[in-house]
């Protein structure tokens, strides 16, 4: 916390390169999933309703996919329709490098590209704490 | 009598020279990360995949020792259910 988010290049679902340094500016919500983890197939709708809500006032999702098999995360993904950006690394070099212990991990990086906090697991009783955080970073009130 | 005498001393030598040499052994298992236990996920990997037939086999334990509980632990091995 408080560190520089490592930086990264990776695959989109469209297979261009997603560069976090463009990102800069916007609140990003970084999270690392996979299809075999059941947590973090609960948080999908939830993230969904995050960027459908706080997507204009500037918070970027970026969900990392983590799978071995990428079809294994297609099959996933065509019935949980997310509505935010979706990345994948195989190799798992940014898990890596954000030092994530357990999975899903979400990582909120602040707009000047400064790590602000991270969480370790989905819980839906955890999710109303993380969404207040992200309102307060963003600066929207409710 | 003494742990390390004399004549143990080059019997000592030998094991701690042995130890040091199989240390490096170690190092080469590296514990599974988190983003990496897609595998260890799949149901098969369980200890009861199969629901119906393990809640067979604990009724039946149960019934024999006459006591319930206390069978397998929490989690599916991903170490993230």
């Amino acid at each position: 916390m408080g560190a520089p988010a490592p930086d990264f290049n990776l695959p989109g679902l469209d297979n261009l390169p997603i560069d976090l340094k463009s990102l800069v500016g916007k609140l990003i919500y970084l999270d690392f999933w996979a299809s075999w983890c059941g947590p973090c197939r609960l948080s999908f709708p939830w993230m969904n309703e995050l960027h459908d809500q706080l997507g204009d006032q500037g918070l970027h999702i970026l969900a990392v996919n983590v799978d071995a098999k990428r079809s294994d995360a297609m099959r996933f993904l065509a019935e949980a329709r997310p509505t935010f950006q979706v990345a994948f690394d195989p190799a798992g070099l940014t898990p890596r490098a954000y030092n994530v212990r357990a999975m899903p991990t979400s990582v909120i990086i602040d707009r000047r590209g400064v790590i602000a906090a991270s969480h370790a697991g989905f819980s839906t009783s955890n999710a109303a704490l993380v969404r207040r955080e992200i309102e307060r970073l963003l600066g929207v009130s409710r | 009598m003494r742990l390390v005498s004399s004549n143990n001393l080059p019997r000592l030598f030998f094991l701690a020279v042995a130890a040091a040499a199989l240390l490096p052994a170690c190092s080469s298992v590296t514990p599974v990360a988190a983003w990496e236990k897609g595998t260890l996920a799949r149901p098969e990997m369980t200890f009861d995949w199969d629901r119906l037939e393990s809640d067979y086999a604990e009724h039946t334990y149960n019934s024999k020792e006459s006591a319930a509980g206390g069978a397998g632990v929490g989690g599916g091995g991903c170490g993230c259910n």
